[in-house]
């Protein structure tokens, strides 16, 4: 089999598998810590059993992000050492910050918060939690840097065949950083937001512990509003700066093929895409300006325009990615999105009318829309990734070059056949225990660890 | 001193911290079928959640030593990270499966009753444990060893070629210190008869590993390039690996647990030191020839890019240091039969 291809689905599988994960610790770690704290400053043991249950939750998605992302800081060695080669003066760096700065706090603040209930001071064991966010955030922050320089690289200058960092400040300042990690933090609250929601309104419908779920559902709901409009706002920058930056990959999106097939037709296909929007989204701000955008197409340069710049700049080539899959990606992630702006700003709504535990059937669309976030945010990466195609690192390196060329492909197949059966497994184990652990209604008095409760009586709430 | 020189003495120090802390957890993970022998399955299961919590808190902690080895070797020498990476593929591929194996299995294993799902995951601990290693100490031996690297900085040998006699030894004998180191740390984290279990086991499987140790010591002289570039000072090193290791049997027997604790991490900064100064200034040597090999220089990042990342280094390092040596005094109480277990 081609080496190429084989690496290609090897690093799709891997990484969207990894953000499964990702996506729900950068947003619930700080819903924890914010429960832990209320229970910290109020001291009501239901924010204490609060924190524990969706904490439980965190700890499992969280130990799945972690072994994932093992394999994320290896495999470009592994599987793409033409790349390391050319890129890891830069690239290395902010990988390197990641594990210094981020995987060292986050890994001994989770085992100290898991196994510090007892051992420290309430607030020293919420201080924890909120480390272990913090360092989430910084480990997205570190490795979306990096992914920038794939998407948009500055601050380098090529030597001897290689790219050389010649300006650290402006791997930071890289304006695709600014408008991708905000979007993807966004994306994590959300993910985390409506996943609380969800399983709130599962318990809720099934009147257990209604006291806790409320209030969890009260806290979601103010989190993922204001995730949802955020989410909606960085995204619709970010499509706007790749239009700048990488006008391929939003003239795929769009599918705006260009001049040479017939202009109504076209214009037509575009049209009625844009109204199908509209239909979903006459409400939402971040639209309404993508719509004023799109209205001045005649500065969308289309795809086959595109190609022939292309090819004056950088010699004969094919430089348009798959279409088809850009353009749907782009449709799900977007539609998704906005179904979830709906359905964010309706949870605030329902919460401030106070009625949402008597509504089955909004609650029932909550359980469901678990599953939502965790779409949109795979295609998202479809679209960034696939998007970029063929370039691995935009304008500078192809796809082809920056493979390991001496790992037989024998050798590649069976990485991929290993990781996705591996992988395959521990969804099924992680699915499990979730729904497990989901379940278990955490009653007063009947905490997990019963020896605590001896020494705090908790408060009945219900 | 320049920026290669100060960063082959970071990654060094990386590794070495690494086998340091999760040395012992590799061996406690190890001994976890070994230890927890008894005839009532309750108790066996009692028993292995025991061992198992000593290392609960920190393992993790421990493993992103490896993780920040890799990072820096990349950030630091990524042409290294690139061959070595790409070149030992099967191997380190098999230690990801068995790294993520391992950190799902703590997780999982004690958060649901049935005997079955529990052995599931008790494989994962085992064989997390012994697989990285075993195939650590196996590309360790290798990279010093010397392997079919071509002008381009090319592995150019297949995956048997990393099965050699030596490596494999110098890869047993990683398991065997680990495994003794471990069962070392059992005796310091466990008050009760499964402490003086792991006593008894660290003595009697004591001597094996010195035997291993002699023997990839000596074997190191001749199938590596030490002469040339070991003096005869720093042939000290090596010998002083195997003085501890001697050492920490005897003060195993004299139950000073933490003296014979602190000798097997001496044996594994000792040796690898070792390892360290026979390879510099090479990361990777050739086996095809000896100006195909990877120096700190031709393997480099740009002076540039190790300045900034010495300066996260020289800032963060320490902090590092000081956050995680206090998770270690927090969770520092020894464990009992009794006590409450989260894993």
């Amino acid at each position: 089999m081609d080496p190429l291809i084989l690496s290609r689905i090897q690093f799709g599988v891997t990484t969207i598998y990894h953000f499964f994960f990702v996506p729900l610790t950068l947003g619930l770690s700080y819903i924890v810590a914010i429960m832990e704290t209320i229970y910290v400053l109020s001291g009501n043991e239901v924010y204490k059993r609060m924190a524990k249950f969706w904490g439980k939750l965190f700890v499992i998605n969280f130990a799945m992000g972690v072994v994932t992302g093992i394999v994320q800081e290896f495999q470009f060695g592994m599987n793409w050492s033409e790349y390391s080669r050319f890129v890891g003066d830069i690239f290395g760096a902010p990988l390197a910050i990641e594990a210094l700065l981020a995987f060292f706090l986050e890994s001994v603040f989770i085992g100290v918060w898991i196994f510090g209930w007892d051992k420290l001071s309430k607030g020293l064991h919420a201080a924890a939690i909120w480390l272990v966010a913090i360092a989430s955030t910084v480990s997205a922050f570190w490795i979306l840097l990096a992914n920038s320089f794939m998407q948009e690289p500055l601050g380098y200058a090529i030597d001897g065949g290689r790219a050389v960092m010649t300006d650290f400040l402006a791997l930071i300042l890289n304006p695709n950083l600014w408008v991708q990690f905000p979007h993807t933090m966004s994306a994590g609250f959300v993910t985390a937001a409506f996943f609380v929601l969800g399983i709130s309104a599962y318990h809720l419908l099934k009147s257990s512990n209604v006291d806790l779920f409320r209030r969890s559902f009260q806290i979601a709901a103010i989190i993922g509003s204001l995730a949802v409009v955020l989410l909606g706002l960085y995204g619709h920058s970010q499509s706007q700066h790749m239009l700048e930056s990488q006008p391929m990959k939003m003239a795929s999106a769009e599918a705006l093929w260009n001049t040479e097939s017939p202009a109504s037709f076209s214009l037509l296909t575009i049209g009625d895409m844009e109204q199908r929007s509209e239909i979903f989204s006459i409400r939402v701000p971040g639209l309404l300006c993508l719509l004023s955008f799109s209205r001045f197409d005649c500065e969308i340069q289309g795809i086959y325009d595109l190609q022939t710049q292309y090819e004056a700049e950088f010699g004969p080539g094919n430089y348009i990615p798959p279409v088809a899959v850009i353009y749907w990606s782009f449709r799900i992630m977007v539609g998704i999105g906005l179904l979830l702006l709906a359905l964010g700003l309706y949870a605030a709504f329902l919460v401030m009318r106070d009625t949402f535990q008597n509504r089955g059937l909004s609650l029932k669309i909550y359980v469901w829309a678990i599953v939502l976030p965790y779409i949109s945010n795979s295609f998202g990466w479809i679209l960034t990734e696939i998007g970029r195609m063929p370039w691995i690192v935009y304008g500078l390196m192809k796809v082809d070059d920056g493979l390991s060329f001496t790992v037989p492909p024998y050798q590649m197949l069976l990485t991929l056949l290993g990781f996705t059966l591996v992988y395959a497994a521990l969804i099924v184990a992680t699915i499990y225990l979730m729904l497990k652990f989901i379940k278990v209604v955490p009653q007063p008095g009947a905490d997990s660890q019963p020896d605590e409760d001896a020494q705090t009586p908790s408060v009945a709430t219900v | 001193m320049d920026l290669n020189i100060v960063w082959f003495i970071l990654i060094a120090v990386l590794y070495i911290g690494f086998f340091i802390l999760e040395g012992f957890d590799f061996g406690v993970g190890i001994l976890l079928p070994f230890l927890s022998r008894g005839k009532e399955p309750e108790m066996v299961d009692r028993k292995r959640r025991l061992i198992i919590n000593t290392i609960g808190p920190h393992w993790d902690g421990n493993e992103v030593w490896l993780l920040t080895a890799g990072g820096a070797t990349f950030a630091a020498f990524p042409e290294w990270y690139a061959t070595m990476f790409s070149g030992f593929y099967l191997a380190l591929f098999l230690v990801l499966l068995a790294l993520i194996y391992r950190g799902v299995s703590f997780e999982f294993r004690s958060k649901d009753n049935n005997p079955r799902w529990r052995k599931l995951w008790d494989w994962g601990i085992i064989l997390g444990s012994l697989l990285p290693a075993l195939l650590l100490g196996v590309v360790f031996a290798n990279i010093l060893r010397g392997v079919p690297i071509d002008a381009e900085m090319n592995y150019v040998g297949g995956f048997f070629n990393l099965l050699n006699p030596y490596a494999l030894l110098v890869g047993l004998t990683t398991v065997a210190v680990c495994t003794l180191y471990g069962a070392i740390f059992l005796t310091l984290k466990i008050e009760g008869d499964l402490a003086q279990t792991a006593r008894i086991f660290a003595i009697r499987f004591w001597i094996f590993t010195a035997i291993l140790l002699l023997a990839a010591l000596v074997a190191t002289y001749f199938f590596t390039d030490i002469p040339g570039q070991l003096g005869v000072i720093p042939g000290i090193i090596p010998l002083a690996g195997f003085a501890a290791v001697l050492l920490a049997g005897f003060f195993i027997r004299k139950r000073k647990d933490g003296l014979a604790f602190t000798m097997t991490a001496l044996t594994i900064v000792f040796t690898l030191t070792a390892f360290f100064i026979i390879l510099f200034p090479r990361v990777m040597v050739s086996s095809l020839n000896p100006e195909y090999s990877l120096t700190v220089y031709n393997a480099s990042s740009t002076q540039y890019t190790l300045t900034i990342m010495t300066v996260v280094a020289l800032i963060f390092v320490p902090v590092v240091l000081l956050y995680q040596g206090w998770s270690y005094w927090i969770f520092r109480k020894r464990l009992t039969i009794d006590s409450h277990l989260e894993y």
